[in-house]
């Protein structure tokens, strides 16, 4: 008999979501889905809201990384009151940002790895599901657990100094920053006791890329084929072809290396990018206008970004970022799995990244806040932990929003993730009779390896738990699994 | 102290930010799972109730018909539920959309957006039968189900967030003067 499967909720990733994979009388999957269910409405009711809110507003769209939202926001309001975008804001202003956006992809990054996915790789993908956590893993592994959660403590502090909170802070304003760096906070991140310093954290990151790597030389079949297909890669670079997480041209890449966006201005988005809208889910599917719906998608986050720069600006990353671009020719890497190490690398650059900034005397300037002609209109880009995240606001005359646009990094991963769940459910569930939690487990670790953030998915709160039901043909519900 | 208590958590129509909050207790949280035992939550995989629960812990609003099965649900198999932040005590950011018609906010998200308003010559709208129904507002959980207590803050701080967690389950008296309760 046809059968339907349900993965609901979806764990160990952020916000709401279930899965559903439709299998035919000889159990082929015919149809697989990753459904967000959850819906804000974030673009209409901010509209009326004067537009110095929405850096503060719109970021309670996500509390795991409300800075990526805080700053694009910000970004896209530096430009609504004159001050451009990139050498625009003052040296204070833009650095101050910076080490504000580099605390937050280092947290984000460590509590992907260490909290969410590196259970399955611990305990192994079909595991018991009461000890595959990261629970679990502090009974277990606990020098592990503890480098976790002193490393996402360490970003997290950082955030507290620039954004005043650790979560949903206030420190970006249009135009600037409202406040610089204490000689105090600074000497505290570049000479606190062990391991709250930025060296020891730089260690630990390079630690953290030796254990993803020696796991890979063990599980090398498993971590190159689990979920692989090729894509186009989408990011931000700075101009000169360097990794930049904050500021930089829009770039994308096919799957085999040829430039398709040619470093374009983000101003100028709808140019190249639009979305396509389908019943069955609230996330939206941007692709690039010229290629069209069918394959104008691409993938964004941590493998795109070193798939699309020439380069990393720090040292200790580079040289990580030169083996992983060896391990595939200089081609780009298109493994879904190998997504774990790019995220480390980038742990890696952003620890670089804090200690330079904390080093600059450029925060210590009284200089925070520029001004120039109003504009109607303003959008910010910048690449958050899960990749590029965009805003576009237009603001009336009275500085009342009129219009809000936003595309998250989640939802420019929304077509991959959808064909890794394919890839995986096939693999994995063809021809099965019975079906196990372990392989139910799989589907869930090729959307984890996305780090999907589904709360800002939904543009506002949310959370994804996953859950899988399995239909016959006819669309009757066959076997429902929520993993328990 | 005899058993270990077990806790249950989950988010709503919320950010999650009141559970990277709770994560912000940092090196505290390896003390917390000597004293507990968590149950259903989004950090680990037990997605259904499989033992009935001392503590729920529930972040975010109710603003879809999910949301008003997973709180009823925490409501019978917890003993004491807890509404964490802003979002869960009185709806929160979310609830913005109050005022505003639930049909204008779709259409302004799928049809209107500059963005999809070429792309979606369709006028297609998430319909299916695989997405829950919106509720015409965004509500308050103790609307819903009785809520024992309430923990204020966008997010509530760490500190907050532990100190209490303590007295519930130690069963010690909590001191909370006026400094720790920030309501932003």
């Amino acid at each position: 008999m046809p059968k339907k499967i349900t993965i609901e909720p979806v764990t160990r990733v952020e916000g709401h979501g279930k899965v559903t994979i439709h299998l035919d009388d000889e159990r082929n999957v015919v149809q697989s889905r990753l459904h967000i269910v959850e819906f804000r409405g974030f673009e209409r009711f901010i509209q009326g809201r004067p537009y110095w809110e929405a850096p503060v507003l719109v970021q309670r769209l996500c509390g795991i990384c409300p800075v990526s939202h805080h700053l694009a926001a910000a970004k896209a309001m530096d430009v609504i009151v004159g001050a451009g975008t990139g050498e625009g804001l003052t040296p204070a202003g833009e650095k101050m940002r910076r080490l504000m956006h580099y605390g937050q992809i280092f947290q984000s990054h460590v509590l992907h790895f260490f909290h969410l996915a590196s259970p399955d790789l611990l305990f192994g993908i079909d595991a018991d599901p009461m000890v595959r956590n990261i629970i679990g893993v502090a009974m277990e592994h606990k020098e592990l657990a503890v480098q976790g959660v002193m490393m996402r403590k360490f970003g997290q502090e950082i955030i507290e100094v620039t954004a005043g909170k650790k979560i949903h802070g206030t420190g970006a304003i249009p135009g600037g920053i409202n406040k610089n760096l204490t000689p105090e906070e600074r000497d505290r991140f570049l000479n606190g006791a062990d391991p709250l310093n930025a060296g020891k954290m730089i260690e630990w990151a390079e630690e953290a890329i030796d254990f993803f790597t020696s796991y890979h030389a063990k599980n090398k079949e498993f971590i190159d084929n689990f979920a692989a297909f090729p894509s186009a890669h989408l990011s931000l670079v700075r101009e000169d072809g360097a990794m930049d997480l904050y500021h930089g041209v829009l770039r994308a890449v096919d799957a085999n290396g040829k430039v398709i966006l040619h470093d374009v201005d983000y101003q100028d988005y709808l140019d190249y990018i639009a979305e396509e809208v389908r019943s069955w889910t609230y996330m939206k599917f941007p692709y690039l206008k010229e290629y069209g719906k069918q394959t104008g998608w691409y993938r964004v986050g941590p493998l795109a970004r070193l798939n699309t720069c020439d380069f990393i600006p720090t040292p200790r990353a580079q040289k990580a970022f030169e083996k992983f671009r060896a391990y595939t020719n200089g081609k780009p890497n298109n493994m879904s799995m190998h997504m774990h190490w790019a995220r480390l690398i980038e742990v890696l650059h952003a620890g670089e990244m804090i200690k330079q900034l904390l080093e600059d005397p450029d925060l210590q300037s009284e200089d925070l806040v520029v001004k120039g002609e109003r504009q109607p209109e303003g959008v910010g880009v910048i690449e958050a932990p899960r990749g590029t995240l965009f805003h576009h606001y237009r603001v009336s005359e009275q500085d009342q929003i009129t219009m809000a646009n936003l595309i998250v990094s989640t939802t420019n991963n929304n077509e991959p993730m959808n064909r890794a769940v394919e890839d995986v459910a096939k693999k994995y569930l063809t021809g099965q009779e019975e079906i196990k939690e372990g392989m139910l487990n799989a589907v869930e670790v090729a959307i984890r390896a996305y780090d999907p953030c589904l709360s800002c998915a939904t543009h506002a709160l949310g959370k994804m738990p996953l859950k899988i039901t399995l239909l016959d043909s006819n669309g009757k519900v066959l076997d429902k699994k929520i993993k328990s | 102290m005899s058993k270990r208590k077990i806790i249950a958590t989950t988010s709503l129509a919320g950010c999650f930010g009141c559970h990277m909050s709770f994560l912000d207790i940092d090196e505290r949280i390896l003390d917390l799972i000597q004293l507990v035992e968590f149950n259903k939550s989004p950090i680990d995989d037990i997605k259904k109730f499989s033992k009935h629960c001392d503590i729920g812990l529930i972040e975010g609003g109710v603003c879809n018909s999910d949301n008003v099965e997973v709180l009823k649900e925490f409501r019978k198999h917890c003993d004491i539920l807890v509404s964490f932040g802003e979002c869960a005590i009185m709806g929160g950011l979310p609830a913005l959309r109050n005022n505003i018609p639930i049909q204008e906010c779709i259409e302004e998200a799928y049809l209107y957006g500059p963005s999809v308003e070429e792309a979606n010559e369709k006028g297609i709208l998430p319909n299916d039968i695989e997405i829950p129904m919106l509720l015409d507002k965004v509500y308050p959980c103790h609307e819903v189900v009785k809520i024992d207590y309430f923990l204020p803050g966008c997010p509530p701080r760490a500190d907050l967030i532990w100190d209490i967690l303590y007295a519930l389950i130690t069963g010690e008296e909590v001191e909370l003067p006026y400094e720790v309760i920030k309501y932003d």
